[in-house]
């Protein structure tokens, strides 16, 4: 196949930006995307110019370093996949294929496609944890689980961190990233002490870092890699409203 | 002669003996002691959150942007632990003894022992921090049999365990964070070891971003940085996992041990072409389910559902009758190199055989018939039961498969080929984690210790925790206690000023050479070397050349490669050349490891050392640790470590 790639191109988070075109021959539909991206650069370096800056890492769908924003999608056409899972077979000879980093205030851009995504770090530490010191623990089985809520936990937990969910939300919220650590905490019984605090902290640094307020349009939902459902969002409103009251008591 | 400093006593004793009677840093005298961190994957992570709780101030490095990007967060399969909650028959002993013979006794029993008595409480210990693992209906966890073991040993959270562990140890140290005792260096390469006096007191480091050389000083540095598959070029491996950090330390002193044990994973999904970059792994549990095979025909050209039954060699069942599908891993990916060589591969490669879901789903269908008591059902219903058994148990893993080939697997026999996948080998340690060079310590996957020559299936997890959660909270403090005195070492000292100037000078060098290839042509072209002569097989001609291959290939490297950019500024492309630089040196070592190894053990087959195809071992010549010490390029001194076998006695793998 013979692709047209319009690439975002930015020199550091201070440049304004803007596309290049290139054209690439005899691109297999085996490949993956980042394949792709891999031949250009070696092209690229061999005409002398600048490469790509693009992340990556695991290329199997499940470090959550990949972040392309392609044709309008984040993560592009496939459902629930990754960029770096995306395959070639996706297109067709003749297509013009666009590609931009994640577009959030909290995410500024590094170089390229590459963005910032701390901020997802300091939510975690405003309370995504159960606070127990190593050598503390009780005997796994001690603590008996429900398989329903063992298992709802573990689907919220499987979030990547990517930002896909930001990324696609015409308000940069990141209330699928947020929601899905909240819950999982919430359906456990390990999560129980420290419930309320962590749904009102979490949320408070997540408005700190500039993401957007959730309007309910499910883009989140519709983009995420790892099916996060929507229902998340649900329980983190129900416990942060919860929380709330059971503060002014 | 090296010390591993095992303590004396009896097997069962040693680690609780020297638990009670380690050295201690008293609480606030470790508030004044740093540590840095290097790599949060569950070592480093579990390490630096375990020593921030404890009082020390830690600083934690990764090259990523998150310390949850680790490459531990791709592990599939489980993790092991002696519980012996399915009352199966599983102990400490149990697990110890399978992972000495696992490893073809190529390890310590001293080390092997103490990972086994940890295990339970790295279960508990994720437990406690809401890792998901998966449970039954009671309420209760679940356990699964991994890697040929003949107990339930293995826990784990669908197929993404690495991730559920890596996300509570790094809950864990995003909370050590927040509570000011952990400073997070994100996207931060270590470039050097800063040692003063003889004793590591820090690191060099590069911020990736800005391109800004930084010294940092530390009472004590912790290595956690993963393993170097990636030498191999295609590897299962994470793009960015590397040796660099294990490389500088090598040549600062620490010595390297068994660098050629490597292991090659024999279910991974075959190269597709040129343009490959990674190869995936399909989780080992597939082979419980599925059959492998290949023609009887050598270059048979028909689709695989055009060849009959009775024209199919299920190869790994004909030679190995007990264990059939299920003999470990190295077997396995010799078996099917075998067979490739030997002309019968399938695909457009050749290089791959078949793993067949077929007489799976015909089994579980009929399983399901019999569950709901239904007669005269038609094959295709039995068929389309069966394939929904199937997609409960392997579905994720079906649907990969399904996204990077563009096959179904549920109609098809999916093609996979063995890979590079986890190094045995590593920097030596001692009992207590600790290199050669004092106050400096190795941890997981980095490490050369536990799995000997063979890891089995699940126990890399298991060992990275352990060595982070259990063992070195207790081991640095009997290094430390004797430095509560020493002040913080000022970074404009003379040794920081000299090591940061070596590591500028060699990314300066990279920049200016201005030569004709990129960083990835000899990239994989070390890595074609390696496979072809330092991999499933090996032997001593094809070392030789490998050697001489490697050098005239790094000389190359030094006059022509290209890397474009400039050092302040994110430039991936610099990253790539200082770790291809130091893949280039260790290949090297490598070859000359597995040449010195005269023997057939584990993940290393030398076809010199061969019983009517099968490995040879050769105990009396080779029972030891190969440790090699750093004399300069190209020349590498061997220590042996003497490994003593007082429980477990040395015996002949068979899975016939
Ligand atoms: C696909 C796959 C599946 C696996 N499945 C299993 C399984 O089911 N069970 C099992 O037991 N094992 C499994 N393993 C093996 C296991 O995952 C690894 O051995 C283990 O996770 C390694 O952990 P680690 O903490 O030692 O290193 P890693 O997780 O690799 O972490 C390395 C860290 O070091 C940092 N780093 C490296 N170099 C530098 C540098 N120069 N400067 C700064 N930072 C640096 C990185 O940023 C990273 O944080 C699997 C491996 C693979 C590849
Ligand atoms: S919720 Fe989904 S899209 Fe958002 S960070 Fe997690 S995995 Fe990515
Ligand atoms: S590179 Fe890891 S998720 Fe895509």
């Amino acid at each position: 196949m013979n692709l047209t790639l319009k690439v975002w191109r930015q020199k550091n988070a201070s440049d304004a930006g803007h596309f290049e075109s290139f054209q690439v021959a005899d691109v297999s539909k085996d490949m993956s995307f980042l394949e792709l991206f891999d031949i250009l650069n070696e092209r690229l370096i061999n005409e002398g110019k600048e490469p790509v800056a693009f992340d990556h890492d695991c290329r199997e769908g499940i470090c959550g370093m990949c972040s392309m924003y392609i044709n309008g999608r984040a993560h592009g056409p496939w459902d629930e996949t990754t960029t770096c899972q995306l395959h070639m077979r996706a297109y067709n000879d003749g297509d013009t294929i666009t590609v931009e980093p994640w577009r959030a205030g909290a995410f500024p851009v590094i170089k390229d496609l590459t963005v910032d995504r701390r901020s997802f770090d300091r939510i975690i530490e405003a309370g995504g944890y159960i606070s127990v010191n190593t050598g503390n623990a009780v005997d796994a089985n001690a603590i008996p689980i429900n398989k329903t809520d063992a298992d709802a936990a573990f689907a919220a937990a499987a979030c990547i961190g990517c930002g896909a969910c930001v990324a696609a939300c015409k308000n940069s919220s990141a209330m699928l990233f947020v929601s899905a650590k909240v819950s999982q905490l919430a359906l456990l019984p390990q999560g129980q002490p420290e419930r309320k605090e962590r749904a009102l902290n979490m949320v408070a640094q997540m408005d700190k870092e500039g993401f957007g307020s959730c309007t309910n349009t499910g883009a989140c939902e519709a983009e995420c890699p790892k099916g996060i459902s929507l229902t998340n969002i649900a329980r983190l409103n129900r416990e942060f409203i919860g929380a709330g009251f059971s503060k002014e008591d | 002669m090296l010390n591993a400093k095992i303590p004396a006593g009896p097997l069962e004793t040693k680690w609780s003996k020297y638990k009670s009677t380690v050295k201690l840093v008293n609480p606030a005298n470790k508030r004044k002691i740093e540590v840095i961190v290097v790599g949060t994957g569950l070592a480093g992570a579990s390490a630096a959150a375990s020593l921030a709780e404890l009082g020390y101030k830690v600083k934690a490095f990764y090259f990523q942007d998150s310390p949850r990007r680790a490459h531990s967060i791709a592990a599939q399969g489980g993790i092991n632990a002696a519980k012996n909650y399915q009352n199966d028959g599983d102990s400490v002993f149990r697990l110890f003894y399978d992972t000495v013979k696992g490893g073809d006794y190529r390890a310590r029993e001293g080390n092997v022992h103490r990972l086994a008595e940890v295990s339970a409480a790295i279960i508990d210990q994720c437990v406690a921090q809401g890792v998901p693992f998966a449970r039954e209906y009671g309420g209760l966890l679940s356990n699964r049999s991994f890697g040929g073991t003949q107990v339930q040993r293995t826990f784990y959270a669908a197929g993404q365990t690495g991730q559920q562990l890596l996300l509570g140890a790094y809950s864990a140290l995003q909370r050590q964070v927040a509570l000011g005792n952990v400073t997070l260096y994100s996207r931060h390469e270590m470039l050097e070891v800063v040692k003063v006096d003889g004793k590591a007191r820090g690191i060099i480091a590069r911020d990736l971003i800005s391109g800004k050389i930084e010294r940092h000083f530390g009472h004590a540095v912790l290595l956690c940085t993963g393993g170097y598959g990636n030498v191999f070029y295609l590897s299962t491996n994470a793009m960015g996992s590397n040796v660099t950090a294990a490389w500088k330390a090598h040549k600062q002193g620490a010595f390297f041990g068994n660098p050629c044990f490597t292991q090659i994973h024999p279910t991974c999904i075959p190269v597709s072409g040129d343009h490959q970059s990674k190869l995936t792994l399909m989780s080992e549990s597939l082979r419980n389910d599925g059959r492998i095979w290949v023609p009887k025909k050598q270059n048979d050209n028909r689709k695989a559902s055009d060849i009959p039954e009775d024209e199919r060699d299920y190869y790994l069942e004909r030679r190995y009758p007990a264990f059939g599908n299920l003999v470990p891993r190295d077997v396995a990916s010799r078996a099917a190199k075998e067979r490739c060589d030997a002309g019968y591969g399938v695909g457009a490669s050749k290089l791959a055989v078949y793993l067949d879901y077929a007489e799976a789903i015909e089994r579980y269908g009929k399983i399901e018939v019999g569950k709901r008591g239904l007669t005269n059902v038609p094959k295709d219903e039995i068929i389309r039961m069966g394939k929904e058994v199937v997609k409960e148990k392997y579905g994720n893993l079906f649907d990969m498969y399904a996204k990077i080939t563009g096959e179904n697997p549920y109609e098809t026999p999916m093609r996979i080929y063995p890979a590079v996948h986890y190094t045995m080998g590593g920097l030596w340690v001692d009992y207590e984690l600790m290199t050669t060079i004092p106050g400096l310590y190795c941890l997981g996957e980095a490490n050369f210790s536990d799995h000997g020559a063979n890891r089995l299936g699940a126990s890399a997890l298991m060992q990275g925790l352990a060595d982070g959660y259990f063992v070195i909270p207790y081991t640095i403090g009997n290094y430390l206690a004797d430095d509560i005195q020493t002040k913080a070492i000022s970074t404009d000292h003379p040794a920081f000023v000299e090591a940061e100037n070596s590591a500028k000078a060699i990314l300066e060098k990279f920049i200016n050479i201005k030569g004709k290839h990129s960083v990835d042509h000899f990239h994989k072209a070390l890595g074609k070397i390696m496979w072809d002569k330092c991999g499933m097989a090996r032997n001593e001609q094809g070392l030789k050349e490998a050697i001489e291959e490697i050098k005239a290939l790094r000389e190359e490297f030094w006059k022509d490669v290209r890397v474009p950019g400039t050092l302040d500024e994110f430039n991936p492309e610099l990253e790539k050349a200082g770790r291809v630089a130091d893949f280039l040196e260790l290949g090297e070592l490598m070859c000359i490891d597995a040449l010195n190894r005269r023997e057939s053990c584990g993940g290393h087959f030398r076809e010199e050392s061969t019983d009517e195809g099968e490995a040879l071992r050769d105990d009396d010549n080779f029972a030891y640790v190969a440790a090699w010490e750093f004399k300069g390029q190209s020349n590498y001194e061997l220590h042996k470590e003497e490994l003593v076998f007082e429980i477990v006695h040395p015996s002949k793998r068979n899975y016939k």
